[in-house]
């Protein structure tokens, strides 16, 4: 039904590219995990590692208390859907749905009379004697989906499964996903590179980079703490402001970078503990920014900006903003629908202490 | 402790697939083929094979005018039989995927591949149908007065080339057309867009870009020819006799096993050769 | 103006090239009707006496089953050893595997004459007579490397999520291939098959050299050559290709007709 998974300093190298560096990561049993990252990240590699596709170079993959490293696909009590959805072109969707029960014995009335019920539990039952090229991508995403879901896997692993819908769909899709995991129960290790999707359905969130997990939490933690500079640019729009240290204790440290000097708490230094003369980042998202006559808690104030350009969004004005100390570097920030800024105008602009997050700066790569 | 990863299993298992046709391929041709070079360099004496290792065979072969011959005999019929055949499949490939309609082509293409599936020796008899001294052609020609006496056409090089490229015309045609067929029109659109007029893009863009399936039809062609007997045995007659029918004739009458080992390692010599000359436009590759 | 002329060039040599195309083929099966002892022209009449003369020649016939033997059992062994080689070939990386298709494919650059010499001597070396079995082996030799091509060639990389999703649901290997690989490239190892059956049906010099006494059609056909031009032979070239193009017509309609559609 469900199992906990645990990744024990899995190394993947093909060649002389490393794929997978060193990953550990625990997962719970029933807990919706997104991997996330750019192409070439390695998460699906680990999804492989996962499934029984590859085995790693170094390492250890623990499914239920049990150690799976070497054991073939069809042994482990995973199941994966993939990008394409590997439907079987041949086979109608009752067939392909109960292909995993017929593997496993199942008289053909029992496994059609339980693939019938998977294809219900995805909206498809009357389509059951259809065949795969006759369906939507949508509905063909469905069947898989259930095949997968068929054969009551403890762990399944959803690799890239949105990837070829349309964004309409796929937030649609989204939501059902998440409702049919509620339901099952089944722990899903899902695979994408759309931060939107995985804070969408994930209960937690593995941000990976180079073979390396930047960061894992909760969706708001990842977004709102990120712990890498990596982390907090791949999750949405940030702006990086470049400080040093000045000094620092147990609670909190003045940080001076060209909008001024900050006070930030020690909370906000997620990623290490502030030391004086450090060199750090601070990353702001443009959603964070006041302009400073709205006033909903201590502010800090960055001084006046120039809007150079201003862009409408429906929900917000996104505009770049030429802080007036820093001439040289622009600021992206989200101001609300009432603000009403016009090019060339002059605005103070001010932050809240809690949504400045410090990281160290980028050690080459990020 | 060596670890036994999931990829080595595969390995083992995927040895498995393959080996069956790997040890047919490497018993009843490669095995083969190795003897016969082995062979190439023994010796017949009376109706004995002697294994003594010597060159003899290839030292005949060069100072022998009559196969010497053999070899140039093959080589110029099958350069004509190439040339002329590309020369008079790319049009009609060409006709077929510009001119009829697209509804239409794929009835046109197998219209015009059809006597492909007449019998090998029964298409090679049909000319000689044709061709013959009371045949079709001969009794047109005398019917219109052009000719006074039948002329002899079956029994020589061109009747040969004929019924070559006749069959080569064919096996073109399907190649031609395919690769024509799976150009994108869009080349042609961004030629013509950018002022190229009809020839230009043709010969610019259409021409450069069906060239390796011209050249793998080309050398599939050469292949078939230079080792063809039939042919050249039913069309050709004995006048102007080609390696294979040397071959042949070593086999059958002069019981020479040997030298027919050392001419057909001649002969693959020669395919080699031309194998070596269009290589990079040759391709084998997985869709 | 220019356009008409060009146009008109274009359907002119079309015409040119199927009457080509056609013209033995025509001769060929018109004077298979012959009321006569020679099928050249003048053209006597109609006469169906030489398609008797070929059903009552019991050679003729023993050869056309021999060939059908052949042709059926080497293009079965064909295809199964092409099928297997593909399949390991293209779904697990093995080591030298480009020098392994290369060998695959390499009895295709070489003359038939050759690889029939080659059998010639070793079977005459080892002292194996030579039968219908050892045509059908060299009918393999020449059609296992088209098999493999042609079957190899259809199996795309996107057959390879789903052949893994068959093993994940608990296939083997043997259910994968029988269940799942060999439904999908139903298409192209019928193809394969027929192909390799008309080819093995059709191949003159190595039934020719490895056979001695029952012969395969075109063998026999070779042998009725001698007696120089005669409607008898007409007639069954004019059999030999109906039979090719209806199984043509059998494999363009229920075959590709149907791949195309999906």
């Amino acid at each position: 039904m469900t199992a906990p998974v645990s990744i024990e300093n899995v190394t993947k190298t093909f060649g002389g590219f490393t794929a997978l560096d060193n990953v550990t990561l625990d997962i719970r049993a029933g807990e919706f995990i997104v991997l996330l990252g750019p192409s070439g990240c390695g998460k699906t590699t680990l999804l492989s590692i996962l499934g029984g596709f590859l085995s790693p170079s170094a390492g250890r993959i623990v499914i239920g208390g049990r150690d799976m490293t070497y054991v073939p696909p069809a042994k482990r009590p995973t199941t994966t859907m993939f990008q394409d959805y590997a439907l079987f072109p041949h086979m109608r969707l009752v067939d392909n749905v109960g292909f995993g029960l017929r593997m496993r014995g199942l008289a053909k009335v029992e496994r059609n009379e339980k693939a019938l019920g998977f294809l219900e539990l995805v909206g498809l039952k009357a389509s059951a004697g259809k065949r795969p090229h006759e369906l939507s991508g949508g509905q063909r995403q469905r069947v898989a989906l259930a095949r997968a879901l068929a054969v009551d896997p403890d762990v399944l692993l959803l690799d890239e499964p949105l990837g070829a819908l349309d964004l309409k769909l796929r937030r649609q899709m989204q939501d059902e996903l998440k409702a049919i995991q509620k339901r099952v129960g089944t722990t899903f290790v899902h695979v994408t590179h759309d931060q939107e999707e995985a804070m969408a359905i994930a209960d937690r969130i593995v941000v990976m980079n180079q073979g390396r997990i930047e960061d894992f939490g909760p969706p708001s933690e990842v977004y709102m703490r990120p712990r890498s500079l990596f982390s907090a640019g791949f999750m949405g729009e940030v702006n990086f402001v470049p400080g040093r240290i000045r000094e620092a204790d147990g609670r909190s440290a003045q940080v001076e970078t060209s909008l001024g000097d900050i006070a930030l708490p020690a909370a906000n230094f997620p990623a290490a503990a502030p030391n004086a003369g450090d060199a750090i980042t601070l990353t702001i998202r443009p959603e964070h920014f006041r302009t400073s006559d709205r006033t909903d808690g201590p502010l800090i104030a960055l001084g006046d900006a120039r809007v150079v350009g201003s862009a409408f969004f429906g929900t917000h004005y996104r505009c770049h903003l030429e802080p007036q100390g820093a001439a040289d570097r622009t600021l992206v920030a989200h101001l609300p629908q009432s603000a009403d800024v016009g090019e060339g105008e002059i605005i103070p602009l001010a932050v809240r202490a809690a949504d400045v997050v410090a990281l160290p700066p980028a050690s080459g790569n990020a | 402790m060596t670890v036994i990863t999931l990829e080595d299993v595969d390995r083992r298992r995927a040895w498995g697939f393959v080996a069956p046709a790997l040890l047919w391929i490497i018993a009843f041709f490669v095995a083969p083929f190795v003897f016969m070079a082995a062979m190439s360099l023994w010796k017949r004496e009376g109706r004995e094979i002697v294994r003594v290792w010597s060159l003899d065979n290839y030292l005949r072969f060069f100072s022998e005018s009559a196969f010497l011959k053999g070899l140039t005999n093959s080589v110029e019929i099958t350069l004509t039989v190439t040339v002329l055949s590309v020369l008079l499949a790319y049009p009609l490939a060409w006709i077929i995927a510009e001119r009829v309609p697209r509804r239409f082509q794929r009835m046109a293409l197998i219209l015009a591949i059809l006597p492909f599936w007449t019998s090998y020796v029964v298409r090679s008899y049909s000319w000689l149908l044709v061709l013959s001294k009371n045949g079709v052609i001969n009794q047109a020609l005398m019917g219109l007065g052009v000719v006074a006496e039948p002329i002899e056409i079956a029994s020589t090089r061109s009747a040969t080339v004929l019924g070559f490229v006749h069959f080569f015309v064919m096996l073109l045609t399907l190649t031609i057309y395919s690769n024509l067929i799976q150009l994108s029109p869009n080349y042609r659109r961004a030629a013509a867009d950018l002022g190229a007029n009809a020839f230009q893009t043709f010969w610019h863009v259409v021409l450069p870009l069906t060239l390796p399936g011209i050249m793998t039809g080309a050398f599939l062609t050469f292949v078939l020819c230079i080792g063809d007997y039939v042919t050249p045995q039913i069309l050709g007659g004995n006048n102007e006799l080609v390696l294979p029918q040397i071959i042949m004739l070593q086999l059958g009458r002069r019981a020479d096993f040997p030298m027919a080992a050392a001419l057909s390692i001649i002969l693959m010599l020669v395919v080699t050769l031309a194998y070596v000359l269009c290589a990079r436009w040759l391709k084998i590759e997985r869709a | 103006m220019r356009r008409l002329f060009l146009s008109s060039l274009s359907w002119t040599y079309l015409v040119g090239a199927y009457a080509f195309i056609f013209l033995p083929v025509v001769v060929l099966v018109l004077f298979s009707f012959q009321d006569g002892r020679l099928p050249v022209p003048p053209f006597n009449g109609f006469s169906k006496q030489w398609y008797e003369a070929v059903f009552a020649d019991r050679k003729l016939m023993a050869a056309l089953g021999n060939s059908l033997l052949v042709a059926l059992a080497s293009s079965i062994v064909a295809c199964l050893l092409g099928f297997l080689a593909a399949y390991g070939l293209a779904r697990y990386r093995l080591p030298a595997s480009a020098l392994q298709r290369g060998l695959l494919i390499a009895p295709m650059t070489v003359s038939y004459l050759i690889i029939a010499l080659g059998l010639l001597a070793v079977l005459n070396a080892l002292n194996v007579p030579l039968s219908l079995m050892t045509v059908g082996i060299g009918h393999v030799v020449i059609n296992l490397p088209l098999c493999f091509a042609i079957i190899y060639a259809s199996m795309g990389d996107h057959h390879i999520n789903i052949e893994r999703a068959a093993r994940d649901l608990g296939a083997n290997d043997f259910k994968v291939m029988v269940l799942v690989t060999a439904p999908m490239l139903m298409p192209s190892i019928l193809a394969a098959f027929f192909l390799s059956v008309t080819f093995s049906w059709d191949e003159f010099i190595i039934a020719f050299l490895l056979s001695r006494f029952d012969v395969t059609l075109p063998v026999e056909i070779w042998s009725m050559l001698r007696s120089g031009l005669n409607p008898k032979t007409n007639a069954v070239g004019s059999l030999v290709f109906l039979v090719s193009v209806a199984l043509l017509l059998i494999l363009e309609l229920f075959l590709f007709g149907r791949t195309r559609k999906q």
